[in-house]
């Protein structure tokens, strides 16, 4: 099929005409015709080249009543999602070549998005021996990412031997920065909200104190390090102090980091208070880890994601079930839907200061670099893969829980109008959504 | 009259002293009765949902439910459908099905009492939910202390222990201030919490220092399971540093009073000369939490007033 996509805006430039064949740009300019051509009518519209999220959990397999490849796959695609990374703490945990070459499988099958999977880092999410990272390397699903996430890889031994492991394949471990014994029984941001709701805290410092150690781990052994959904102002610093020594010595990209939607956005007075759609307070749809902090944190995190100390922008797109999230606070699981609703999060937080090609580089273009996808993350230009999305900037949406394509309905935004629409995406060629719907 | 009473915090000045003069009137109406029962809530459906073992406030609740006449069920989630399994929503719908016109709930989670508020249509009462809030125990002890000190206003109360975890604590401080009272935590650093710095009150880690000028010292319980994680070094060095014992005593004003909300660690928090002095108003605590926890469920289920029966 070839699509030609009439009169968008190409991220911050001029209006042109993107033509699609075989998978690819094949031209782009103004006044361009085809014949036989599928035309889209992008007037108004924004192109960018297509999203891709560091940090996703799709679930399956294990939890296909929360999610499953495909549906998270359609909720990707909806969000102008062209890749989605996988996170590896499905059961059976994704820490062999035989499980990460399932979930790539079920991602082909899908169609909807490219699916690269993640790799665990240690045997079962245990923090006790490395899986075998190699082979889920040079398997069919070619593992680049390596992350123990919803568990820190805590035990500073096993963390530098596998900081200093996957140097071998141009691997990056991806931290979920947590101390584990600081955060015994934690169920939310430990500060005057905590004190006043009487929940268990979950200081900054536990994040602050892994952070600090792996950048001093990861510039001690020379590998790359990624942490995972960045949360405090505190990290911030350390992240800023980290990348400035690793440029005094010349060396760039080593050391990089994502923080979601939600860290930009919502803030820990959710907890006692709720919102419109989620009145009263201790409504588990607001307990996510780690947890949402203060409105002085969400400055410092949109700070950090204008002046590059943070370089992108990661959903931590995590489903549950109707029954792990409607029930005592304390029960519940962690974790919030952020696909469909990321790109306008960010347009809500951070387009005034980014500008469109601003959120191509934290969306896509550097997290494609990250994940070493290289069809990803590229400007519509002749030649290249035609992984893109289209958005209306002038559209405002409300959120409805039941309407999106995620299995789960935990969404944090519901009933909350929130700017941009995702009009159209393609995958390779290909459109996964056209006119906001999924093609299939 | 406010619909649930989930934190002391519901509570404005007006709406909390109208709770302790109904306390009074219930008293009142009680003292003279060979029977002691009011036909107030005659017809009307409490249930008592307590997932946490507390003989103390679940007998409290039930023995003011039974003497307004009300009709007690009370569900212990140990041995029912709960312990098999059954999500708090789903108890909340049955109990809505047998059509409760108040739910007094004890949870171990905090926040509890406001979920099941999103899912019934009578009243919720928290009866201690978690390390958050028991708003009935802040009610009698501000009863407790205007009957044997005259006033609330302007009284300085200390308030003694593991704060932290305390949802007495949490629920005091609340109320006293809403009645113009002045509340100092005292404890040691580990037991008082972060964010403390956003309550209404005073913090001290010198017990001995603000002794002199307290009309009221309130002890908090010292749950066994702190004492091994490193919250203080030993019970010995805890007692030591934050127990009132008879020396603490005599260095406090002549009219003041000390409280606890039981059960007692003697020997702990508190020793037994303390705990049984004339200066103790242990046992008139637990008298006083049936007299406002009638208080509270007449008001709340609107019943007709006890002068009217």
């Amino acid at each position: 099929m070839s699509y030609l996509i009439k009169g968008a805006r190409i991220v911050d430039g001029e209006p042109a005409d993107i033509l699609i064949r075989d998978g690819k740009v094949a031209e782009v300019g103004a006044g361009l015709s085809a014949a036989g051509a599928a035309v889209v009518d992008a007037d108004g519209l924004v192109a960018l080249p297509g999203l891709l999220d560091l940090h996703t959990h799709l679930r399956e397999p294990g939890r296909e009543d929360a999610e499953t490849v495909e549906t998270g796959s359609r909720a990707a695609a909806l969000g102008g999602y062209t890749a989605v990374c996988a996170m590896a703490n499905t059961d059976p945990t994704a820490d062999t070549a035989g499980v990460v070459e399932q979930v790539h499988r079920l991602g082909q099958q899908a169609g909807l998005v490219e699916v690269q999977p993640i790799g665990a880092v240690s045997i079962g999410l245990k923090g006790e021996q490395l899986a075998e990272l190699g082979a889920m390397a040079t398997s069919a699903a070619k593992v680049r990412i390596f992350s123990d996430d919803g568990h820190c890889v805590s035990d500073p031994r096993l963390m530098r031997r596998a900081l200093e492991y996957v140097k071998a394949f141009d691997g990056v471990i991806a931290q979920h920065a947590e101390e584990p014994r600081l955060t015994i029984g934690a169920q939310m941001h430990e500060g005057r909200e905590s004190a006043r709701l009487g929940l268990t805290g979950w200081p900054a410092v536990a994040e602050e104190a892994i952070i600090a150690r792996d950048a001093l781990l990861a510039g001690h052994v020379g590998s790359r390090l990624h942490i995972c959904h960045v949360s405090t102002a505190g990290s911030v610093e350390i992240l800023r102090w980290a990348k400035a020594r690793l440029r005094a010595s010349g060396v760039t990209g080593r050391i990089t980091s994502e923080v979601t939607p939600h860290h930009l956005l919502l803030t820990d007075a959710q907890v006692g208070c709720g919102s419109d759609a989620h009145p009263g307070s201790y409504d588990p749809v607001f307990k996510v880890n780690p947890p949402l902090r203060t409105g002085e944190d969400t400055a410092a995190l949109r700070d950090a994601l204008a002046d590059g100390v943070i370089d992108v922008v990661a959903t931590d797109h995590a489903p549950h079930t109707v029954e792990d999230k409607e029930c005592e606070w304390g029960y519940a699981r962690p974790g919030m839907l952020g696909l469909q609703t990321a790109l306008s999060i960010v347009v809500e937080t951070m387009l005034e200061r980014i500008g469109w090609d601003g959120v191509a580089d934290r969306m896509s273009r550097v997290p494609a670099r990250i994940a070493g996808l290289s069809d990803h993350g590229r400007d519509p230009a002749p030649g290249a893969p035609a992984n893109l999305a289209l958005v209306d900037p002038a559209a405002r949406w409300t959120v409805d829980s039941t309407a999106l394509a995620s299995r789960s309905q935990n969404t944090p935004y519901a009933g909350m109008e929130l700017p941009a629409a995702v009009v159209a995406t393609f995958l390779a060629g290909e459109a996964t959504v056209l006119d906001g719907k999924a093609v299939r | 009259m406010i619909r649930h009473l989930l934190s002391a915090a519901d509570l404005d000045r007006e709406t909390a002293t109208l709770v302790l003069d109904t306390a009074g009137q219930m008293d009142a109406a009680m003292a003279g009765r060979e029977v002691k029962k009011l036909p107030t809530l005659r017809g009307r459906t409490v249930v008592n949902l307590f997932y946490e073992d507390s003989t103390r406030t679940r007998i409290s609740f039930e023995a003011a439910a039974k003497r307004l006449s009300a009709d007690v069920i009370t569900f212990n989630a140990k041995g029912s459908s709960v312990s098999k399994g059954e999500s708090l929503k789903d108890t909340a719908l049955t109990l809505e099905a047998m059509g409760a016109d108040a739910v007094v709930i004890r949870h171990s989670a905090s926040g509890a009492p406001h979920r099941l508020s999103r899912w019934v249509s009578g009243s919720v009462l928290n009866a201690g939910d978690g390390t958050h809030e028991h708003p009935t125990q802040a009610l009698l002890d501000a009863y407790t202390m205007r009957h044997r000190l005259g006033r609330l206003d302007g009284l300085n109360v200390a308030v003694v222990g593991d704060v932290l975890h305390s949802r007495v604590a949490r629920s005091n401080v609340l109320l006293l201030h809403t009645l113009g009272a002045n509340v100092t935590l005292v404890g040691p650093p580990t037991l008082l919490p972060v964010g403390v710095e956003g309550w209404p009150a005073e913090v001290s880690y010198d017990f001995d220092a603000v002794l002199p000028k307290h009309d009221v010292v309130m002890m908090l319980r010292v749950q066994r399971e702190r004492m091994n994680d490193s919250y203080f070094p030993s019970a010995r060095e805890h007692a030591r540093r934050y127990g009132m014992d008879a020396r603490r005593m005599a260095m406090l004003p002549e009219h003041a009073i000390v409280m606890h909300p039981g059960p007692m660690n003697r020997g702990m928090e508190i020793t037994p000369e303390v705990a049984d002095s004339p200066r103790s108003t242990i046992v008139e605590q637990v008298s006083n939490g049936v007299s406002v926890r009638m208080a509270v469920l007449y008001l709340m289920l609107g019943g007709s007033r006890p002068e009217e029966v």
